[in-house]
């Protein structure tokens, strides 16, 4: 009979019983409401052992690469270990390095003693030693954020001022938005305003580091001129790469992003896209994708929410 | 004999049915706006909820459930007209993915015993 691990509890599961059924019986408390699959609302994480493949059906690819499943779906056949969606481990970090890449954007670079184990375009919380909190997207295979420097901003104008060699703490990584190895041919559409630029950054590089082969189309929205940055690394990769086509995307020039993005690519099936930025041009974007054809579970998105702390 | 859940496919038709029926209802003018701001991750997830349960399959609302979660549609003027819309784009999701006349209606019927709490009748 397979043994059950959660949380330093071993339970046997009878044969055919689903690991939902298991963990309700032996008293713990897991969301679930449609036990078909359907709401989600049971997702747990394997961190070891042999997951049954029928309960990731569903799920989005960056899911299944991490590892999650729906506890109503499974029935496990040999051990597995499982655990709830957490916000991930605290580590110390030093800022190593910051750059600005334009008028208000901050490059911070932090180096951590313990591996991240981050995936580019996944984000992170920065907390400083009093406790200030917030989370940026990593652009990256090292630890790379993008800081807008906001009137009033407690921690972006904190960061405008640090010298290299300050400690803070990180925490995560969480996030679904990140690149899938497993289909190097698929046409990739990547979007974002903004800051919405440091997780496509990292999902772009991510991609062509892993030899993609596919087109790689990225459009970056932006009111004017000054709100573009990265411009001359975008354009150098997309001369090295024949397959990587870099549109920055401005305003007044070009007109509103959803509006370029339908007029250059009405149809998107069997596309896989990446929307990021803040959240009312994401969800746009987002319906803009699917009724252009692409499937909803092709669809990443990383929305930033604004802060609500000052 | 199976149920109409298997015989539709269970949790495999629900894939397949769930964006060509939401790709529909959005486009719809005539209910559209009631989908208008909302998140589309979260829409999904509620529509193969929906399909689950049209289908036959493992999910029971209650009615108040149903009434619950539509009253402030039925607010904003939600009626039988967008009930029958809704309908029609779920009959014409199955034809196009091949299911038989027969279950379609099996279908049409099983949504139809929701319509008086959807509607806060």
């Amino acid at each position: 009979m397979p043994t059950l691990h959660w949380e330093g509890q071993s339970l046997a599961v009878a044969p055919g019983q689903t690991a939902l059924d298991a963990l309700l019986g032996a008293g713990v408390s897991i969301p679930h409401s449609c036990r078909a699959g359907a709401c989600q609302s049971c997702l747990l994480q394997a961190t070891a052992g042999e997951i049954p493949p029928s309960s990731q059906q569903g799920l989005k690819p960056a899911l299944i690469a991490q590892g999650y499943l729906l506890a109503c779906l499974c029935r496990p056949e040999a051990d597995l270990h499982l655990t709830a969606p957490g916000p991930g481990a605290r580590v110390p970090a030093l800022i190593t390095k910051l750059t600005w890449l334009s008028d208000s954007v901050l490059q911070v670079h932090l180096t951590t003693s313990e591996s991240l184990d981050h995936r580019p375009g996944q984000y992170l919380t920065l907390l400083r030693d009093d406790g200030l909190a917030r989370s940026y997207s990593i652009a990256g295979q090292e630890i790379e954020l993008h800081v807008r420097r906001i009137p009033g901003g407690a921690m972006s104008n904190w960061l405008a001022d640090v010298e290299p060699g300050t400690p803070v703490t990180l925490q995560g990584p969480a996030g679904d938005c990140f690149y899938t190895p497993g289909d190097p041919h698929q046409p990739l559409l990547l979007a974002g305003a903004g800051t919405g630029l440091a997780p496509l950054y990292g999902i772009l590089r991510d991609a062509l580091r892993r030899d993609h082969q596919g087109p790689i189309w990225l459009y970056h929205g932006a009111l004017n001129e000054s709100g573009l940055y990265l411009t001359a690394e975008l354009e150098a990769l997309a001369a090295t790469y024949p397959n990587f086509q870099y549109r920055p995307t401005l305003f007044h020039r070009d007109g509103p992003l959803p509006e370029v993005l339908s007029a250059a690519h009405p149809k998107l099936a069997g596309w896989r896209g990446f929307v990021c930025g803040d959240p009312q041009i994401v969800n746009i974007l987002k319906k803009r994708l699917f009724l252009a054809g692409m499937a909803s579970r092709a669809i990443s998105a990383d929305a930033f929410l604004p802060s609500t702390l000052k | 004999m199976p149920t109409l859940y298997e015989q539709l496919g269970g949790s495999p038709a629900v894939e397949a049915a769930v964006d060509l029926f939401y790709r529909k209802v959005l486009t719809d003018p005539r209910i559209s706006d009631f989908f208008e701001g909302v998140d589309m991750d979260i829409q999904i997830s509620k529509q193969k909820a929906f399909l689950t349960m049209v289908f036959g399959g493992p999910v029971a609302y209650s009615g108040q459930d149903l009434r619950r979660g539509h009253a402030h549609l039925v607010a904003r003027g939600l009626n039988d007209s967008h009930f029958d819309a809704v309908i029609e784009h779920l009959g014409a999701s199955l034809a196009e993915l091949g299911v038989a006349p027969a279950l379609i209606g099996e279908v049409a019927a099983l949504a139809e015993t929701t319509r008086a709490d959807v509607l806060g009748k």
